[in-house]
């Protein structure tokens, strides 16, 4: 004895009109709450300052109407196509030529990237954006040591890369201290060597260890935090070091920043048009091009640098340390492994090439104030990192080429930019919410070198 | 030198109010397999956890005594020096391998503290010199050594989140030993085992105490794997010891049964020995 079966409902494969109309209503709904006052009412100061405003029904009723009528066109769509899996999507040539592009893709980017100054030698605008792009592939890359393989979400990196533009910026003007003895009272004076010609080459890496330093410095107290406390306290630290160069300004010189900050030598030689350029000295003629060009193979020289000295570190003993702590702290404890050590090292080899890029944008801009380190660059760097894929050193690349250049791409649509940037994060964090490059490659391997699934992989938790 | 590798000696754990564990002592013997038992919650992870460092406990001293006379007071050690130092090595109840990483990375990372040095704390590591290349490569040769042990040589380059459950557990049994230590915990290796699977665990645990001369301290619910490899086994309930000895006694002793089953005694001795 059984009860007759329920008559199959035909509601779950193709909705009826009803549920159609009915979701374009609340989104219309949803469209009228959110545009009535941004839309529906427009308020102007007048003549004597007092408010005026005025309604905009007609700019309402349409723009609720046009999202009324998009909800029924979407949905009818996604009824008549169905739901497509990627196969169907993408066609078996274009995942083959993708395949194919992916292998070369990184030493491809790496020929055109040293052929940038050959190709655009004239155009000073493309040079520039190279160079920008540049200093953030490197600042990418050196926060993916701290976010994409040890997992400690660091949302002050601005804040290294701060201290070496200023750490490159003071001590070129004022020399090098050091203490020297005297015959009277305190016995004891501090002298400045003077670095002249040599200042950039002498102090780059005097900023990244410094900036080290306080990489090393901020990481002693935090690094017992985790996850989202240690992401407050190092954008706390970011604000800090920003309010710091403010206000001190018998040394920073405050919100006027610093002025005069000497240029990069050709090791030593000037590229100046003067007698000891380095034009002169080479019997061609001088061209302010030269420098532009000489600063883009130093910033891809210092980038690169960076990018070989992760990939050598992930192969080593400490690299494996950071992703196996990114991937699980308590077996990390289990297996005998320093865990504030660790964290430490990757802070400070983090901050260590943001030091270096602040040194190079110090150099760059011959101008530095703290208006250049705002959060927004602490944002800007995650964001690339994110984008790309957490770990992934291509990734980075691709992310702050779409990031740097795509914003300079829509500079036309100007204060629409800032909207289809976001819609592009949002379409493409959708599509491929691990990054650009989500997958991981294993540091070791016995047979076979396979990457593994961005499932797996985890983020990290602090 | 002393028989003894580790001596408990009146340990005590509590939390705020709660007493986990209460004046427990007991030893373990070198190269011998010893086996904590108890009914849920008896407290024996916590004891594991005083153990291996991740609790500091509330009072009681736990001693570990190197082959070479060295010994470790556990309880003043800080978490990650028990495993550095005094070569303790753990498995987690619930399974953690790092899952993103491959079989080998899994057991490389194990070696950190010997490969950090071999690389001269990464400097001579990133100039490549050869001592640490020859270093790295007898790494990988250990971490193929075990591999080939646990039966994973073919899926060395598979991501361990990937592996199938029994495989995890014998992977983090390998990355523990992979730490070349003198003592082994286990907590429930057998958990979630099948009858085959936990057969060549037992098999897999007697030959790491016959060819390595480790000790083996070990959590078990599996009182068929209890019963044929332990050879002292100590019983807790409510955080008390409330016996101890070989299998066999601890199997015929009266409180022990009633421990498990509580007083039915005869319902409780049926259990037992179809387990055994």
């Amino acid at each position: 004895m059984s009860a007759p079966l329920p008559a199959p409902s035909h509601t779950a494969r193709t909705s009826g009109a009803a549920f159609i109309l009915k979701k374009a209503a609340i989104s219309a709904l949803v469209a009228l709450l959110l545009f009535s006052l941004m839309i529906g009412v427009r308020t102007e100061a007048g003549p004597e300052g007092n408010l005026i405003y005025w309604t905009r029904f007609g700019e309402l009723a349409s723009i609720v109407a046009i999202v009324f009528g998009g909800s029924i066109i979407i949905e009818l769509l996604r009824q008549w196509i169905g739901p497509v899996g990627a196969e169907r999507l993408v066609p078996a040539w274009l995942r083959n030529l993708m395949d194919f592009a992916g292998r070369w893709l990184a030493p491809a980017m790496l020929l055109f990237a040293f052929l940038v100054p050959v190709i655009f030698y004239d155009q000073r605008y493309i040079l520039d954006l190279s160079i920008l792009v540049l200093t953030y592939v490197m600042l990418g890359w050196g926060l993916n040591v701290v976010v994409g393989l040890a997992g400690l979400l660091d949302l002050g990196y601005v804040a290294f890369y701060a201290v070496g533009a200023y750490s490159y910026a003071l001590l070129a003007q004022s020399g090098i201290p050091y203490p020297t003895f005297i015959a009277e009272a305190p016995f004891i004076s501090v002298d400045f060597l003077q670095l002249g010609n040599w200042a950039f080459w002498v102090l780059l890496p005097v900023s990244g260890l410094l900036a080290a330093l306080w990489g090393v410095l901020l990481g002693f107290p935090v690094l017992r935090l985790r996850g989202d406390y240690l992401a407050i306290v190092t954008l706390a630290f970011g604000e800090i070091i920003r309010l710091v160069l403010i206000n001190w300004q018998s040394l920073t010189g405050g919100p006027n920043g610093v002025t005069g900050i000497p240029r990069p030598t050709f090791f030593g030689i000037p590229l100046t048009p003067a007698d000891d350029g380095l034009a002169a000295k080479l019997g061609i003629e001088f061209s302010p091009t030269h420098r532009i060009v000489f600063l883009f193979y130093i910033i891809l020289a210092l980038a690169l640098l960076t990018n070989w000295v992760t990939i050598r570190l992930r192969r080593l003993p400490i690299g494996r340390a950071w992703e196996a702590l990114r991937e699980d702290e308590v077996a990390c404890r289990a297996l005998g492994i320093n865990i504030t050590a660790t964290k430490l090292t990757a802070f400070a080899t983090g901050a260590m090439f943001g030091g270096f890029a602040g040194a190079f944008f110090a150099t760059r801009q011959g101008f530095i104030s703290p208006e250049s380190f705002t959060f927004q660059e602490s944002a800007l760097v995650l964001a690339i990192v994110v984008l790309g894929g957490m770990g992934s050193q291509l990734g980075v690349v691709l992310a702050a080429v779409a990031m740097i250049g795509g914003f300079e791409l829509f500079r036309g649509l100007d204060q629409y930019r800032m909207l289809v940037f976001g819609f592009a994060m949002v379409l493409l964090m959708i599509w491929r919410p691990r990054g650009l490059i989500g997958h991981r490659a294993p540091t070791v391997f016995l047979e076979k070198n396979q990457t593994i699934s961005s499932d797996l992989v985890k983020e990290g938790h602090g | 030198m002393s028989e003894k590798i580790l001596t408990v000696d009146r340990l005590s754990m509590r939390f705020g109010g709660i007493v986990a564990v209460n004046e427990l002592s007991f030893a373990a013997e070198r190269r011998r397999i010893t086996a904590l038992i108890g009914p849920n919650g008896a407290g024996k992870t916590t004891v594991f956890n005083c153990i291996t460092g991740f609790y500091k406990p509330t009072s009681g001293a736990i001693r570990l005594t190197h082959d070479d006379g060295a010994a470790f007071a556990l309880e003043r050690l800080n978490d990650f020096r028990i495993s550095k130092q005094a070569k303790v090595a753990r498995t987690f109840q619930n399974i953690r391998l790092f899952p993103g990483m491959t079989a080998l990375e899994n057991l490389m990372v194990a070696q950190h503290n010997a490969l950090m040095r071999a690389s001269g704390l990464t400097f001579l590591g990133l100039i490549g010199a050869p001592s640490w290349r020859e270093a790295e490569q007898r790494a990988i040769d250990l971490s193929t050594l075990w591999l080939k042990r646990v039966g994973l040589l073919e899926r060395a380059d598979e991501a361990a989140g990937n592996l199938p459950y029994g495989d995890q557990r014998r992977l983090e049994i390998a990355r523990a030993m992979c730490t070349e230590p003198a003592l082994l915990c286990l907590d429930e290796p057998a958990a979630g085992l099948n009858a085959r699977e936990s057969g060549a665990l037992s098999e897999l645990l007697l030959s790491i105490r016959g060819e390595h001369g480790t000790s083996i301290l070990l959590i078990e619910h599996d009182m068929s794997v209890v019963m044929e490899i332990s050879d002292h086994v100590v019983v807790m309930d409510y955080g008390v010891k409330i016996a101890e000895g070989t299998p066999q006694h601890v199997r015929d002793d009266p409180k022990v049964i009633a421990a498990y089953l509580g007083a039915d005694e005869q319902e409780a001795i049926t259990v037992m020995e179809s387990g055994s």
